[in-house]
């Protein structure tokens, strides 16, 4: 029976990321000073994992390099080497390598061996911490460590042929020959063994008192060797290893400083010495060049890598198949209402086979079963989509390592909520703005830690992310307590800037929070003026963008010299909305609730006409602009205005009454793609279906609202 | 051989018939007296029409949208875009319901014709292909035309229709 392993490798990829992640995880929790046995067993648990799959899978670049951090991880366990920081940064440099290995794996491509070595051989430095200075003596020649890092094993063989093996008529020069042919040339290392070739008088010319050793690549079949010797296997000393190379170029070097060229007397040494010297110099003068090469290959390497890895990275963005892991238990949850849907369905279906009227209190029952069920259903359904956030959480505590190491300043990071579910495309499109975010509460937000003690504020700077439930929000805050935004400093910018908002104004009039909003403005900060400004502004118009584009609401909220806080409120999921039902004409819209301010019945002497038939409804203190969503939709059929009713809407601070003629109940309704089969249609986000199977459209307010009130006569552009 | 046998092999026969022939068959309808056809793996289902929810500011001949089992589809009035006949709403007008696939994407939307006249299966060597008809409306859809009997029947390419240019 042949197994697919293809179809379990994404599985072990999946795992593979999982475990890289708890190491991280369990990394950066480490306190070199106590250090929690559990901890060290979870990472090394990882570790294990990861090394046990890749090995199954045959990727052996990744099995071997976790290898080697499983054993100092061993070590550390043991408590025979003693963690230090030096430790968790190799370890988190190696788990990045890992990954990056995984991810060249992922895509069928072979990492350079060599990129790892750096790391292997600091983490054997660490094993063995008398190789050091071995090593740091070794230091000019430190491309031999390189080598010895390749690692690769290779065949050593050691070949002394009896004295007498000439008489047999076998010629050793032949075999050795035979073994060249085994491999390419510069893989190929020999050298000679003379001790035992005895004085010039005591020679006896038919005799062989020479012996070798042969280095051969590990790519030789151990059979092809043999075969060599096949014939002479009685008349020889033969011991074929396989050994690390290291080595065995230490062994060759050495035998090169021992043996003199041999000047020899036996028949056929002579031609086998001068032979035997060609070769050793060819020795020594490949193993030169391959050095040099090595060492300039590994630059190009190291370029390539990175290439190939912007590469991977833009096709990954295409490609990136979107599964789900799902909790069991949810999926156990699904299975049981499934089954109880089946039960009541069946029920249902035995009560219609012969109904009778007094069978109807039995199917209002069913009915009322039926209703909870498929509520039930509907919200199991949804909640596959949740994932905690701590999914795109997780990433922070290494970013914000990384962020203080480069900036110099001393930052903790305090998560909380990471429990709160939040729906898998909303949590892909909040990470970005997330990760701007928290990368400018360190790098803007806080002060160096200088500043902070002047300022009689702790040394370490806390920035803190948390997620909680809003109402049907989920509002996710990052704060820090560094030195907060300064509305001077923000204004002088945006007039500097030349910013619409603030043009014509003047500082004292303007509230503060509209100063605070102006960081989201486009165009406020770029880049290179970040460093000469107090406040944040790099991109926060883009984040503000995919914000809303989630239909979320962002906010700051900042004290000088006591910190920032932005808050991001996000609706839960994508997929279902809140709506108000309303009746215009003969159609029915769904306005999303969330829009939704009050709604009034419309009084006509409240109703003043302004400039170019503008429409504005006296609310209260108010003159609202009035849109008829007959006219702008052009139905017929609805109520004059003074029987309709007002529903008042708001859209970026600006309010809008919409006239409709009815309003009826609230509830949520599943959006569908009009753009699926059809086109997008101005004014409308998407449709629903109601509870009688009809289609209603759900109002896209902002949409609508702009729409209509850019273009006169309250009617859209339309193309027929 | 009992009468069961035999009947159950005309069934048969019959099935596989369809099978070799479904390239080439068609389903022709009428909008006022002129027969048109579409090739029959476009057609998803033939549905009685409903009234459809109304999509504000589209073209006349969008009459609206539909739920068909949970997916929201186009109604367009084939009469209207060819501007032929009278748009008028019956309780035997029908909605053919049809499909295509561009760049793995399904699109369905639904017709409104008159009536529905058969399923046809045609030799494609009896397609001709379609006069210079660019001026009118229906020329652009209109890929063959195939005799049948004394009529005439347009074949649509449904493709094309279904493609909107709004």
């Amino acid at each position: 029976m042949t197994l697919d392993m293809q179809q379990f490798r994404q599985v072990f990829m999946d795992e593979c990321a999982e475990n890289l992640d708890i190491m991280e995880q369990e990394l950066l929790a480490l306190n070199p000073d106590s250090v929690d046995p559990e901890t060290i067993n979870t990472i090394f648990r990882a570790a294990h994992s990861i090394k046990g799959g890749a090995a199954t899978f045959d990727f052996n670049t990744i099995a071997s390099f976790t290898h080697v951090v499983e054993t100092l991880l061993d070590e550390i366990r043991n408590n025979n080497i003693v963690l230090c920081a030096e430790h968790v940064d190799l370890f988190l440099k190696s788990e990045d390598h890992i990954r990056n290995l995984l991810e060249a794996a992922q895509q069928g491509e072979d990492l350079d061996p060599k990129l790892g070595d750096d790391l292997i051989k600091q983490l054997e430095l660490c094993l063995d911490p008398d190789a050091e200075q071995l090593i740091t003596k070794q230091e000019p020649v430190e491309s031999s460590a390189d080598i010895e890092v390749e690692a690769e094993q290779e065949w050593h063989i050691s070949f002394a042929p009896h004295p007498e093996m000439l008489f047999s008529g076998n010629e050793p020069i032949r075999i050795l020959r035979e073994l060249q042919e085994l491999c390419s040339e510069d893989e190929y290392h020999i050298s000679v063994i003379t001790e035992k070739v005895p004085d010039y008088d005591e020679l006896d010319v038919e005799k062989c008192f020479l012996a070798w050793h042969i280095l051969l690549p590990h790519s030789v079949e151990l059979a092809d060797i043999k075969e060599c010797f096949d014939w002479v296997e009685d008349e020889c000393d033969l011991k074929i290893e396989a050994l690390n190379r290291m080595l065995d170029a230490e062994q060759v070097s050495n035998h090169c400083l021992k043996t003199d060229i041999p000047v020899k007397s036996e028949a056929s040494s002579e031609e086998q010495s001068s032979e035997v010297a060609e070769n050793l110099e060819q020795t020594t003068k490949d193993e030169k060049t391959v050095l040099a090469s090595q060492a300039a290959s590994a630059k190009e390497v190291a370029n390539f890598i990175q290439k190939s890895k912007q590469n991977t990275a833009q096709s990954q963005i295409s490609t990136a198949n979107s599964s789900i892991r799902v909790d069991t238990q949810k999926i156990d949850t699904l299975i049981n209402l499934v089954g109880e849907l089946v039960i009541t369905q069946s029920m249902l279906n035995q009560l219609g086979s012969d109904f009778t009227a007094e069978k109807l209190p039995r199917l209002r029952q069913g009915l009322d079963q039926l209703l909870s069920n498929t509520k039930e259903l509907q919200e199991s359904v949804l909640a596959i989509r949740m994932l905690p956030i701590s999914f795109a959480f997780n990433r922070f505590p290494r970013l914000v390592r990384d962020l203080a190491t480069k900036t110099e300043k001393k930052v903790e990071l305090r998560v909380s909520g990471e429990n709160t579910e939040l729906d898998k495309t909303v949590m892909e499109q909040i990470v970005d703005p997330l990760v701007h975010l928290v990368r400018n509460s360190v790098d803007h937000g806080l002060e160096s830690p200088e500043e902070r003690i002047a300022l009689g504020k702790e040394e370490t700077g806390l920035v803190s992310l948390n997620a909680y439930h809003l109402g049907g929000n989920i509002i996710i805050e990052v704060s820090d307590d560094g030195k907060g935004l300064n509305k001077e400093v923000l204004w002088q910018k945006a007039i500097e800037k030349n910013l619409p908002e603030v043009k014509g104004k003047y500082i004292d009039d303007v509230d503060e929070q509209q100063i605070f909003e102006l960081i989201f403005a486009a165009g406020f900060s770029t880049a290179q003026e970040v460093s000469d400004l107090s406040g944040r502004g790099v991109g926060m118009d883009v984040v503000k963008r995919n914000i809303t584009n989630l239909g979320g609401i962002i906010d700051v909220v900042s004290k000088l010299g006591q910190g920032t806080t932005i808050r991001i409120s996000l609706p839960l999921t994508l997929a279902i909305l809140d709506g108000q039902l309303v009746k215009v004409g003969t159609e029915i819209f769904i306005i999303p609730l969330t829009a939704v301010l009050e709604s009034v019945e419309v009084d006509s002497n409240k109703i003043n006409i302004v400039s170019s038939g503008t429409e504005l409804y006296r609310l209260r203190q108010e003159n609202l602009p009035i849109i008829s969503l007959a006219k702008t939709f052009m139905i017929e059929g609805a109520n004059p205005t003074n029987e309709s009713l007002l529903c008042v809407v708001e859209v970026m601070g600006q309010k809008v009454g919409l006239l409709v003629d009815e309003l009826y109940s609230q509830q949520q309704v599943v959006i569908k793609s009009l753009e699926s089969n059809y086109v997008k249609i101005d004014g409308f986000s998407g449709a629903t279906i109601l509870g009688d199977g009809s289609v209603s459209l759900i109002l896209d307010v902002p949409g609508l609202v702009g729409h209509v009130l850019k273009n006169s006569h309250n009617q859209l552009n339309t193309s027929h | 051989m009992s009468e069961q046998q035999v009947k159950e092999e005309l069934v048969i026969s019959e099935f596989e018939g369809d099978e070799v022939s479904n390239e080439s068959q068609f389903l022709s309808f009428t909008l006022a007296n002129e027969t048109y056809g579409v090739k029959i793996l476009a057609v998803e289902e033939i549905r009685v029409w409903v009234t459809p929810t109304i999509l504000p500011n589209s073209p006349s001949y969008i009459k609206g949208v539909i739920n068909l089992r949970g997916m929201i589809v186009p109604v367009m009035d084939l009469r209207l875009r060819f501007g032929v006949g009278e748009a008028s709403y019956t309780a035997t007008t029908v909605v053919i319901i049809l499909q295509t696939e561009k760049n793995n994407h399904r699109r369905q939307m639904g017709i409104v014709v008159d009536s529905v006249a058969d399923v046809i299966s045609i030799d494609p060597e009896q397609l001709e292909p379609a006069p210079d008809m660019r001026s009118y409306e229906t020329g652009q859809f209109v890929e063959n035309i195939v005799n049948i009997d004394a009529r005439v029947m347009s074949v649509l390419n449904t493709d094309r229709l279904l493609e909107l240019r709004l």
